[in-house]
């Protein structure tokens, strides 16, 4: 299993246009089991009405975990969109 | 015959068949019995969702922007959540029809939304109540498609932009609906395109009513379906002595807007998009007084960016070939507002954080709209104007702020041209002021709406109210009279851009008070400018 975390930056925090292109990029991952989400909460990374449930906003630190199929590569996207978008 | 009466936004005379546009509250079907036809009802009702909203996403794409689309795309992607089609296989399953278990997911999912901790989030409910409509409606045999195959009067609840934009808006001839201000969306509308429309009906939006010969009078405010013969003969007459007073006007097109004693006014058009600037050339308007800057704010998830703003602004001063164009910065506060600028909720928005109150507050929010306008200017001549100034300091600090901005572009290398300053009279204070804030400005105009509900103390979207309320008061009129002679007096010119502006029993006075400019809506300019050529004003 890869998990790493994420602290968001971006003002507006985990919105629902970030929030559905994140679950685009999790749904490219077809084997892999990915959740997201806070201490409090994990949820599906491909569920789009569970990741604007968390509510993430600006400060908040996501942790992200996959496991299965491709889960590096999986881990690596992940990240890259985080820190590139939010 | 059925008569009823609402609060009318623009004059004339509308007769057609009357559309009922509902958001569907369809009694729902009940199960068939058997779960595994329910369910497939479901899924084919959800393709048929998916593919209306794919057709409503690229019209959105291309008609509003991308970033609108985006909210489409996110409820796309909602038919797709494996937590919603769980939700609604289990209640099917459990007997349940495919259109009932639907409507109780959407419900319950709408709710946990609207029990977030984030004002941005609790609205998101919306999209999830939205697009569980569409497939209930879908289910229902409903037509959300809505079409009008002839023109017509369209009844309504209210409407939002985003339905607007789907309407087939050159078969409308009149809007008729329950709710809605005589400034809200649709009103505006209703004002661009230069149509008779009632707010504030109590018309019933019953079936019994589609179809139906409806008739709209714009003058007295009232509406007759199924007219009898008598009353669609006068309206018929009402309608054509219009439509020849139409024709006389046209006389006055292209002519100059002076009086016989050779006073000259400009009249001008306000305008609430770029999309608007054909009604400005129809309407045969000199300039554009008064252009909100609020659509393009609106009905969208995050802020415009600078680039953006500049497009829109540069494509009116552009169009305009030369004309001026007054561009009003942001007037946005609690009751009008989109959720990303995460306004708190105020108990009394009118008197709130808003207009200029909010872009001295949030210079993240009034730098890309000023450094845009800087930038438009370059294209032709562009004048600004600040909403809901009361003090010296404000008008101060936005000066030093708009300086600021100039030099910036400037030292960028940036094109930018002279833009006149210029300020909104819309508070009693601002009026009592004006002759010290005259020495400060390049202009005044008066916003009237919100001068006489301030300076009356009445709130004019409350029909309790009517009595009270005099759109003549001489208070209201003594500050017009002021407000121009401090200009004058300053060397400045000063405008109404208020709905007092086109009262055409008012243009007289206003010429005679020393207007220089009166911005109307654009169908209203002709008529106006018959007005001022039979005047003697001097």
């Amino acid at each position: 299993m890869k998990q790493f975390q994420y602290v968001i930056t971006d003002e507006l925090g985990l919105h629902a246009r970030p929030a559905g292109q994140l679950v685009k990029v999790a749904a490219g991952f077809a084997g892999c089991y990915i959740k997201v989400g806070t201490e409090a909460k994990m949820v599906d990374a491909k569920r789009i009405m569970g990741v604007m449930q968390l509510g993430a906003k600006k400060g908040t630190a996501l942790t992200i975990t996959c496991e299965g199929a491709d889960e590096e590569a999986a881990a690596e996207k992940l990240e890259a969109f985080l820190k590139e978008n939010l | 015959m059925k008569k009823g009466t609402g609060r009318p936004v623009f004059s004339g005379v509308a007769i057609g068949r009357a559309y009922i546009y509902k958001k569907q509250q369809a009694a729902l079907p009940t199960s068939c019995g058997d779960a595994s036809v329910e369910q497939r009802h479901f899924e084919e009702a959800k393709e048929e969702a998916r593919a209306q909203l794919q057709a409503l996403f690229e019209k959105t794409c291309k008609e509003i922007g991308e970033e609108q689309g985006m909210i489409i795309d996110v409820q796309m992607m909602m038919l797709d959540d494996l937590d919603y089609l769980e939700s609604i296989e289990a209640m099917i399953k459990n007997g349940a029809s495919a259109a009932e278990a639907v409507k109780e997911t959407g419900d319950t999912f709408a709710a946990a939304f609207a029990a977030m901790d984030d004002d941005y989030m609790k609205a998101r409910a919306v999209d999830v109540k939205d697009v569980s409509t569409r497939i209930v409606t879908i289910l229902c045999g409903g037509k959300t498609g809505f079409s009008m195959e002839e023109p017509g009067i369209l009844v309504a609840e209210d409407l939002t932009p985003s339905e607007t934009v789907q309407m087939p808006k050159d078969k409308i001839l009149a809007f008729v609906t329950r709710q809605g201000s005589s400034n809200s969306h649709t009103a505006i509308l209703a004002r661009i395109m230069n149509i008779p429309s009632l707010v504030q009906t109590q018309i019933n939006l019953d079936d019994e009513i589609d179809g139906k010969q409806m008739i709209v009078d714009g003058f007295e405010g009232c509406y007759y379906i199924e007219p009898d013969e008598q009353t669609l003969a006068v309206m018929k007459e009402k309608r054509h002595a219009t439509e020849e007073y139409r024709q006389q006007l046209e006389a006055y097109r292209g002519k100059e807007s002076v009086t016989r004693g050779g006073r000259k006014i400009n009249l001008f058009a306000n305008i609430g998009n770029p999309d608007d600037l054909v009604h400005v050339i129809e309407g045969d308007a000199e300039g554009v007084g008064l252009m909100r800057s609020e659509f393009l704010y609106l009905g969208r998830t995050d802020f415009p960016t600078e680039e953006e703003l500049f497009e829109a602004y540069k494509k009116v001063v552009e169009g305009l070939g030369g004309r001026r164009v007054v561009i009003r910065t942001l007037d946005i506060g609690a009751d009008k507002q989109a959720d990303y600028f995460g306004l708190e909720h105020e108990e009394n928005p009118a008197l709130g954080l808003r207009g200029i109150r909010i872009c001295l507050e949030r210079e993240d929010v009034f730098r890309p709209q000023m450094r845009a306008i800087y930038r438009a200017s370059a294209y032709g001549p562009v004048s600004v104007m600040f909403p809901m100034i009361a003090s010296l300091w404000e008008v101060r600090k936005v000066k030093e702020f708009c300086a600021k901005i100039r030099e910036e572009l400037i030292a960028e290398g940036v094109a930018v041209g002279e833009v006149e300053l210029g300020i909104m009279i819309e508070t009693p204070a601002a009026a009592i002021m004006s002759a010290q804030l005259a020495k400060e400005v390049d202009f005044f105009s008066v916003g009237t709406n919100d001068l006489t509900q301030y300076t009356l103390a009445i709130d004019r979207q409350n029909p309790n109210l009517d009595a009270f309320y005099d759109a003549h008061h001489p208070a209201v009129l003594e500050l017009l009279r002021q407000v121009a002679h401090n200009a004058h007096e300053a060397g400045i010119w000063a405008g109404i851009c208020g709905e007092l502006g086109a009262d055409a029993s008012l243009t007289e006075t206003f010429l005679e008070m020393g207007y220089d400019e009166l911005s109307v809506s654009p169908g209203r300019v002709l008529e106006l400018r018959k007005k001022v050529c039979e005047s003697e004003v001097q």
